[in-house]
């Protein structure tokens, strides 16, 4: 459970979020669009704890967001961008991690088949392909079975069956009731894997609802249409 | 603690496999050792030893600083995400890159002394000496993680900072005071001399290599100031209490950027 109450965030002069309410329930898997700049990014950053607000309340699962970290042992996050330190071997890293999160890896073993990374883990994480270090960040993400769970383009590096194997594992979370958000710039990969979209533009969530009601508010068949029609008549669909 | 140590001791291990610290460990070790060997040995292997590292140690340990904030950026983001608390993680990361340039640093230097048998001969000098390139290494990586947190997202500033920085006090400070003191000779400048000093670490540093060594004339016009003002054990304990002050002002706004900042 995630609640956003007028989430504002300013880096100096510029205003990036400017009021955001929002309510996550639990279970829900929820897709995060927006155009480049939108502040789809620092509302996540918000939300992990990374940036702290200007004003407004983030509570998680209950929990006021005030610097605390205890919450984040509910969080798994996946970023954008994996780099590790380049003298790191994969298992030590899987090593440290759980050292610094004290929780138990129940999926460990089950990522690394299911990721087919056991012929990595002993390569030095320099070595490592792109696509191999985002499924080392996948891993890092759902191995500890947290409730929540963040993917950030998840798929963009990944080759088509790795990119399928991380979907379908989403698809195993999602049935399991883990609460889910994702931010893509990928519409159908966002098809597959989330029934809620929040649709931010300019620091303000724009369109917050199912993706069904979307298309058919927006009178589309594809998300990708529907979003591109909101991009250029914001007001038109907004809630 | 045991998050502490456990972040510790990985970038321990990290690092030592990187072979740069070795590099750096070998660097101080062949120095030494050829000082021991063509310089006469003593006191002034000690002394030149001193000269390189009040130019060499606070360069090599903001770069190193900065660069790791600049390095590691993602895995630091990664980091911050995971359920530990940020001064936690800082101090992790801060110790776990400085003991291992400090460590190469002191035994690179120390097992020349040892094997060529200056230590046993001048315990007292060899720690003083040593124990100086210690701190200097931690001031000046923590000034090097302060610079890359300030300038995070632009690194060209953030280099620039750290060589001007470098220059400044390595190198112009003591001229800028000696040049002050001759414009203004006429005036007595005693106390601004010992204030000004007391403002860089490095020169602090040298003054207390100089005053160990009595050698005032050697060190520049600010310690031969310190010298006659504060005489030697009292000045070596002004100018140790001030490296703590120096120890203590970029560690702390480190870790106050480092909890503050958004990632």
């Amino acid at each position: 459970m995630i609640e956003i109450k007028n989430l504002k965030k300013s880096f100096g002069k510029l205003e990036v979020l400017k009021g955001i309410n929002l309510d996550i329930p639990s279970g829900q898997a929820t897709g995060i669009v927006g155009p480049n700049g939108a502040g789809k990014t620092t509302l996540i950053k918000s939300l992990l704890g990374l940036t702290k607000p200007s004003s407004g309340e983030i509570y998680v699962n209950g929990t006021k967001l005030n610097g605390n970290f205890d919450y984040r042992r509910d969080i798994g996050y996946m970023p954008q961008v994996a780099r590790y330190p380049e003298n790191m071997k994969v298992n030590e890293l899987l090593t440290f991690i759980r050292g610094l999160r004290d929780q138990d890896a129940v999926f460990e073993q089950d990522l690394i088949d299911q990721f087919n990374l056991g012929p990595e883990l002993d390569k030095m994480l320099r070595n490592l392909s792109g696509g191999n270090r985002q499924k080392v960040g996948a891993t890092l993400a759902m191995m500890f079975d947290p409730q929540i769970l963040f993917f950030d383009e998840p798929t963009a590096g990944l080759d088509p069956r790795a990119s399928h194997r991380f979907k379908q594992r989403v698809q195993t979370e999602k049935s399991n009731g883990k609460t889910i958000i994702i931010t893509s710039h990928i519409m159908s990969e966002l098809e597959q894997l989330v029934d809620h979209v929040i649709f931010v533009l300019d620091g303000n969530v724009r369109y917050y609802g199912t993706m069904d009601n979307l298309l058919i508010e927006s009178d589309e068949t594809r998300l990708e249409s529907a979003i591109a029609k909101l991009m250029e008549h914001p007001v038109e669909v907004a809630i | 603690m045991n998050k502490l140590t456990h972040i510790i001791r990985s970038e321990l291990k990290s690092l030592m496999r990187g072979k740069w610290v070795m590099g750096y460990g070998l660097i101080f070790l062949a120095l030494t050792d050829v000082l021991l060997r063509f310089g006469g040995g003593g006191p002034e292997t000690l002394l030149s030893l001193s000269n390189v590292m009040l130019l060499f140690i606070p360069l090599v340990g903001m770069i190193y600083g900065i660069l790791y904030i600049y390095q590691s950026r993602e895995f630091v983001e990664l980091l911050l995400t995971q359920p530990i608390a940020r001064n936690t993680l800082y101090w992790g990361l801060y110790l776990g890159i400085s003991i291992p340039l400090m460590s190469a640093f002191v035994i690179g230097s120390l097992l020349p002394l040892i094997w060529h048998g200056i230590f046993v001969l001048d315990v007292g000098s060899t720690v003083l000496v040593l124990g100086l390139g210690a701190v200097l290494t931690l001031i000046f990586v923590s000034l090097g993680f302060v610079l890359g947190l300030a300038f995070y997202d632009d690194r060209i500033k953030g280099f620039g900072f750290t060589i001007v920085i470098w220059l400044f006090m390595a190198i112009l400070y003591d001229g800028l005071i000696l040049f002050l003191v001759f414009l203004l000779g006429d005036y007595p400048l005693d106390k601004f001399v010992i204030i000004v000093s007391m403002l860089n670490p490095i020169d602090l540093a040298r003054i207390m290599v100089m005053l160990e060594f009595d050698i005032s004339a050697l060190m520049g016009y600010t310690g031969a100031v310190f010298n006659r003002f504060f005489g030697s054990s009292y000045g070596v304990i002004t100018a140790a209490a001030m490296l703590v002050v120096w120890l203590v002002i970029p560690m702390w706004s480190g870790l106050n950027v480092f909890s503050k900042k958004d990632f």
